[in-house]
């Protein structure tokens, strides 16, 4: 407990103590916002795991793909 | 590939280039910084000189910006995969996954943990454990570079795996062959060394702006010297690791070594071209000199390529056409069969592959024994099954050969340039006139070009292939609407850029206040 202790206000002070890097954390979290809130969520689903529910489905698919001849 | 939509195959390519140029913009800083950082704190903890302190922490700010807008912008790729190459990520996927999973642990808890002893642990931990995590820093980078380039490597020289035509995915089977695959270290090596020249020139360039202006002129002195010698170990570094990844461009991908040289009809004792300019519109099957002009070193090309000065470097044409002899990766020589060859071996192996699946689905043992040998058999040429025409297996000649000659001139600059700031500051003292410092501020966006060259030689050189002879490009990419990859790729157009701007804003802004202490 006293190590989670003295890990959590190493961090803590580490980043009161700041100066441009709440700038940089500021960058670094609207950045990450925007790549997994909205460009993942929105923009960028994968694929075989959104149209599929098996990895058998997504093999099938793709050996369709790959072949050009879709299965019956 | 008439089946195949080229305005979404070419969006969804210039989408994966835009991104992963940009991330190349921030990452080979971090590489080499990282070290140099760890070489001026251990400067600072044996001597016990508080400047050195100063300088180390000033270059980690500058780290730290570059670090902080340059940070998951390679898990847009990731994000590519999925959306815009399901059937390449697929198919890869086992191979991928490997060293992606240890690259994202290793990543996480390397860098993140010890990034954060860096910056906040100064009076928090002794000088000796700061130290060990700055050098811990700089290698959890590079390792994590080493699992994308091993990655990378595999896509131009598939090793270590097999083909399983009942999931569509290739399976590792020998993950040592995966990394320590030739193509993969002289990859990481000669990746990781760009980005310390690319460093330590930016370190000299900063130096030399404070010395322009007069101000900070310890720390640019001090910064100058240490970012001189990593600069030039690792420049003459970069050149060997370059000639022995132009080796297994030789031995692996000898499409790639003929448009880096714009050799058309191969020869024995091949020439090296130093410099020159190619006739445009050439094709590969007309009678025109390939060059304008050409300065070239004889018999250089063969040497390099093949360690022995007469051997036969086989051109755009041989390798179209085939029909010329060459020795295979067990040591049998062979005659090279022609891409028409390969595209007819190819279709059959795409075939079998329908043929194993329609057969197993019926329950047909003979016909799947049968097709899954077929397959077996092809295997290699599977992805020449997707081309239509033999000339789909040139790539873009001009671009791999500019970038090329452009990247090795580059690295040669930078090599002489390292000796002569050494030798201002050994032989005269530190007298170093206004325009060297100019020239040396010049630099910096030279080693970036420098840098994205040598990506644009190793990714347009290798097409058609995004994994070299089992998929091409038109193959991999998944069947969505192109629209959508075009607004994609003017949302990341825009992102990056933005990024790009703050961090040199940043960058520019941090540089002009300078170390806050220490020397004026």
């Amino acid at each position: 407990m006293i190590v989670i202790k003295r890990i959590f206000r190493f961090y803590y002070e580490g980043f009161k103590s700041m100066t441009i890097g709440k700038t940089l954390w500021i960058i670094i979290l609207i950045k990450l916002f925007v790549m997994f809130a909205v460009l993942k969520i929105f923009f960028f689903p994968n694929i075989l795991k959104r149209n599929f529910k098996t990895d058998d489905e997504r093999s099938n698919y793709v050996i369709e793909q790959l072949t050009n001849n879709p299965k019956k | 590939m008439e089946h195949f939509d080229l305005s979404l195959v070419n969006w969804s390519r210039a989408q994966f280039a835009l991104t992963a140029m940009y991330h190349w913009v921030f990452v080979p800083l971090t590489l080499g910084l990282a070290f140099i950082i760890a070489f001026m704190e251990t400067l600072y903890v044996k001597t016990g000189d508080e400047e050195w302190k100063r300088i180390t922490k000033f270059w980690m700010t500058l780290f730290g910006i570059n670090f902080a807008i340059g940070v998951a912008t390679g898990i847009i790729l990731e994000f590519e995969f999925g959306t815009n190459w399901s059937n390449y990520s697929w198919f890869v996927g086992d191979i991928f996954g490997a060293p992606l999973a240890i690259e994202g642990i290793m990543a996480f808890f390397m860098e993140s943990t010890f990034i954060a002893v860096m910056f906040f642990g100064w009076n928090k931990v002794s000088k000796k454990f700061h130290l060990v995590s700055t050098w811990l820093v700089a290698v959890g980078a590079n390792l994590s570079a080493l699992w994308i380039l091993v990655a990378n490597g595999w896509m131009q020289y598939p090793a270590g795996m097999y083909f399983n035509p009942d999931t569509a995915r290739n399976e590792m089977h020998n993950f040592w062959e995966v990394l320590f695959s030739p193509v993969a270290i002289n990859k990481f090596l000669h990746t990781i060394t760009s980005g310390y020249v690319l460093a330590a020139i930016f370190v000299i360039g900063v130096s030399a702006w404070y010395m322009l202006k007069g101000r900070n002129i310890l720390l640019a002195k001090r910064s100058i010297i240490v970012a001189a010698v990593f600069g030039l170990v690792t420049s003459i570094f970069l050149a060997l690791t370059g000639d022995g990844s132009a080796y297994q461009v030789a031995q692996k991908q000898p499409m790639k070594l003929a448009a880096m040289e714009g050799l058309y009809e191969g020869q024995e004792g091949a020439p090296l071209i130093v410099v020159g300019a190619l006739t445009p519109g050439k094709q590969f099957d007309d009678d025109m000199d390939p060059y304008i002009f050409r300065i070239q070193i004889p018999k250089m090309l063969s040497f390099l390529g093949y360690r022995s000065g007469d051997a036969f470097v086989p051109g755009v044409k041989d390798l179209v056409e085939g029909g010329y002899t060459y020795v295979d990766k067990n040591g049998v020589e062979k005659v090279a069969l022609s891409a028409e060859q390969k595209i007819e071996r190819g279709k059959i192996a795409i075939k079998a592959l329908a043929d194993y699946t329609a057969a197993k689905d019926a329950n047909d043992t003979v016909a799947v024994a049968y097709n899954r040998a077929l397959l077996n058999d092809n295997f290699e040429y599977f992805g020449y099954g997707y081309l239509n025409n033999p000339k789909s297996i040139i790539p873009n000649v001009p671009l791999t050969f500019y970038s090329f000659h452009i990247m090795v001139a580059l690295g040669f600059l930078f090599i002489g340039f390292f000796m002569l700031i050494l030798y201002l500051v050994y032989f005269r003292q530190f007298k170093i006139n206004k325009w060297i410092l100019r020239l040396s501020i010049l630099m910096i966006p030279l080693a970036y070009i420098a840098s994205q060259t040598g990506w644009i030689v190793a990714e347009v050189g290798r097409q058609p292939w995004v994994i070299q002879d089992i998929l091409p490009t038109v193959a991999a990419v998944s069947r969505i609407d192109s629209s959508a990859v075009q607004i994609t790729f003017f949302l990341f157009f825009t992102i990056f850029t933005a990024l790009l701007i703050a961090e040199l804003r940043i960058m520019f802004k941090q540089i002009k206040i300078g170390s806050k202490e220490g020397d004026k």
